[in-house]
């Protein structure tokens, strides 16, 4: 996973609210069980005319000129709520997105972005419509410092849990960090296979 | 004395290995459960990176989300390519030595009717699968909710999850439902006056006399919406009636060990005086049959009132309508009853009691999809399929079917579907098509008139 530090990017404006995973990846657009090939199909009922044509639909923001590069990706409310399906991010990362902004995520869609490397920004409705008005000026997020900020030096800080971010800011692999605690693992095992026997389908519990 | 415990409180505490960074921790993982649209994708990623599954016994696999529902099927599905989802989930499973209920396999069905059929979730245990419908499972008083692909693998890999602690909200049904108003009325009306982010970075624990009263297929559609309200998973407290309902079951612990396992379950309850982050109550009689208009779950309303005037412009225009347009008699193309939400046993024989001896509206279409296999034959033992088919329905096998539009079948274009389902966004059952969630009974009374109808007007 490519580490994020800080990024200043043109941010592409989506000012919708409930974007559910089916609009960021339609369910017809997986279109095998690999995690790549799914960028062209990002969007794909607002970004073409018909979902049978690839013909770009202009008024959709990431066919116009100034987004082409956007890399910022600036939504509304319960941004990625719906189904779980981590398509969704692996099809923004693909397209080139490093950081969403939004009032709020929908918490599958939160951490599948911090397994994919992109950054979950949450901030204030206000601070996001003025992102958003911004555009498409390029706008600064930086993940050491926790803060987004515009050309003009106007920003605003942002939380994110301490686990989640030293994720994104070293691009660590999530299951090689959890497997170096083997140990600990193995260990509540072996207690909880005496309080709970009936959690363990093994031969040897049964 | 120890502070006093919410149920997640006792869930939690008993599943965390290790402490993290500030909030979050390391937590035992006891079931994981996939299926076909990106079952492949995990297992197969997981090989390629070399990793074994820690306990192969503690992950399941079904084939629900792209199987064709037409009589007689095989692998083949409507989807364009979907046939490989399937063989490709068939063969990483195996490989992995996961348990697979396949495609034509007398267990198949959706994970979450399945899942609870077979006593494959149990109380206190903590349940993941990709699918964000997952929290249905907290109805047995598990910690049960939806990941992504790679949480999937990490959960495979090591039997834990690195995961936020979510913070609690206690949401209070307090009195009785009126007579035909049901569960999928409640989670509706929950959505609609409180917006469908509000349960965010919350474990809901659903509590209250008109929650208590419910049976064990009804707490799975309360809490299967529970993701429709942004939380992380919605759960209730187990009582006698779980326990009875898992007695038996191919996964529960049998004889000394199920009374075993059932005196430790019945100290999953929230204990007096303990404190959630968030508190909502809602009296049950104030709940009427709901019906989504627009294109979120929190656009929903009384099935007697109308479209709101301050409905967002998007959403009127994407489903046609204008404000202060009734919701009955709606005109309507479609009807589908089915679905994790309410495709089970006791969906369908609500609704067949109201379509018995009746037909749907001339050129209407209506499909019943029931949630098993098993479901699908208990209802076909009882008659239900002969009532559905007599009524006009198509009767289906069972799977997730036009829940979601996969690129194969799906509505005439820009049809307006009333539908047992859980979601009604834009597209979500096809391009262009209208979906207005409801309940099965609902469905069934709208699917007789044509039109979107109160089931209670309906002579039973």
């Amino acid at each position: 996973m490519t580490p994020f530090t800080t990024l200043t990017a043109v941010a592409a404006p989506l000012l919708r609210d409930n974007v559910d995973t089916d609009a960021i990846i339609p369910s017809r657009e997986m279109k095998s069980t690999a995690r790549t090939g799914l960028a062209e199909g990002l969007f794909a009922a607002w970004r073409y005319r018909s979902p049978d044509s690839r013909a770009p639909d202009p008024g959709f923001v990431l066919n116009q000129p100034d987004f082409a590069a956007a890399q910022i990706l600036v939504g509304g409310a319960n941004f990625g709520c719906g189904s779980s399906r981590e398509h969704a991010v692996w099809a923004l990362a693909e397209y080139g997105f490093r950081a969403v902004i939004a009032p709020g995520f929908a918490p599958i869609f939160f951490g599948n972005c911090i397994r994919n490397g992109i950054v979950p920004v949450v901030l204030s409705p206000d601070a996001v419509t003025q992102i958003a008005e911004a555009a498409p000026g390029p706008v600064t997020v930086d993940l050491r410092a926790l803060r987004v900020s515009l050309a003009d030096g106007t920003g605003w800080d942002f939380a994110l849990e301490a686990e989640a971010r030293t994720m994104l800011l070293e691009g660590v692999d999530a299951i090689d960090l959890t497997l170096k605690q083997h140990a600990l693992i193995s260990a509540f095992h072996d207690r909880d296979r005496m309080a709970r026997p009936w959690i363990y389908l093994d031969e040897a519990a049964r | 004395m120890s502070r006093p415990r919410t149920l997640f409180d006792k869930i939690w505490d008993a599943h965390v290995i290790a402490p993290l960074d500030a909030g979050s921790a390391l937590v035992a993982i006891d079931r994981v459960f996939l299926h076909e649209r990106t079952g492949a994708a995990a297992l197969n990623s997981l090989a390629a990176a070399g990793r074994p599954i820690l306990d192969p016994a503690r992950v399941f696999c079904v084939m629900d989300h792209i199987v064709d529902t037409r009589p007689g099927r095989d692998d083949r599905t409507l989807m364009p390519g979907g046939q490989a989802f399937i063989t490709e989930t068939r063969a990483a499973a195996r490989a992995a030595g996961i348990t697979l209920f396949d495609v034509t396999d007398a267990d198949q069905g959706i994970t979450h009717v399945i899942s609870p059929e077979l006593g494959v979730v149990l109380p206190g245990c903590t349940l993941v699968a990709p699918d964000s419908h997952t929290c249905t499972q907290g109805a047995f008083g598990a910690l049960a909710w939806g990941i992504g692909t790679s949480e999937a693998e990490h959960a495979m890999a090591t039997g834990t999850l690195r995961i936020a602690r979510p913070r609690t909200m206690r949401v209070a049904f307090t009195g009785a439902l009126s007579p035909g108003v049901t569960p999928k009325d409640m989670i509706l009306a929950l959505i609609a006056r409180h917006g469908a982010g509000s349960g965010k970075g919350h474990a809901i624990e659903f509590t209250g006399s008109a929650v208590t009263a419910l049976d064990m297929e009804a707490r799975m559609t309360l809490c299967n919406m529970a993701t429709e309200f942004s939380a992380m998973t919605g759960m209730i407290a187990p009582d006698a009636r779980t326990f009875d309902w898992l007695r038996g079951r191919r996964y529960a612990p049998a004889g000394r060990a199920f009374d075993a396992a059932v005196a430790a379950w019945r100290t999953l309850a929230s204990d007096p005086g303990a404190v959630f982050d968030a508190y909502i109550a809602i009296d049950a009689a104030t709940i009427e049959p709901m019906v989504s208009w627009g294109t979120s779950p929190e656009h929903s309303a009384p099935i007697s009132g109308t479209v709101p005037e301050a409905a967002p412009d998007r959403a009127l225009a994407y489903m046609d309508l204008r404000p202060g347009q009734p919701l009955l008699g709606l005109a309507i193309d479609a009807a589908f009853i089915g679905s994790c939400t309410n495709g089970r046993l006791s969906d369908l024989r609500r609704a067949a009691a109201l379509l018995q001896g009746r037909r749907i509206a001339p050129g209407l279409r209506a499909l019943c999809v029931p949630g098993s296999s098993a479901v699908k034959r208990a209802a076909e033992a009882e008659g239900l399929d002969r009532i559905f088919l007599d009524a006009g329905f198509e009767w289906r096998e069972s799977g997730c079917s036009m829940c979601f539009y996969a690129g194969g079948e799906s509505f005439a274009p820009g049809s307006r579907v009333i539908s047992s389902t859980n979601r009604n966004f834009e597209g979500r059952q096809g391009p262009g098509i209208r979906t207005h969630i409801a309940s099965p009974e609902t469905v069934a009374a709208s699917a007789l008139a044509g039109h979107i109808a109160d089931p209670r007007a309906v002579t039973q």
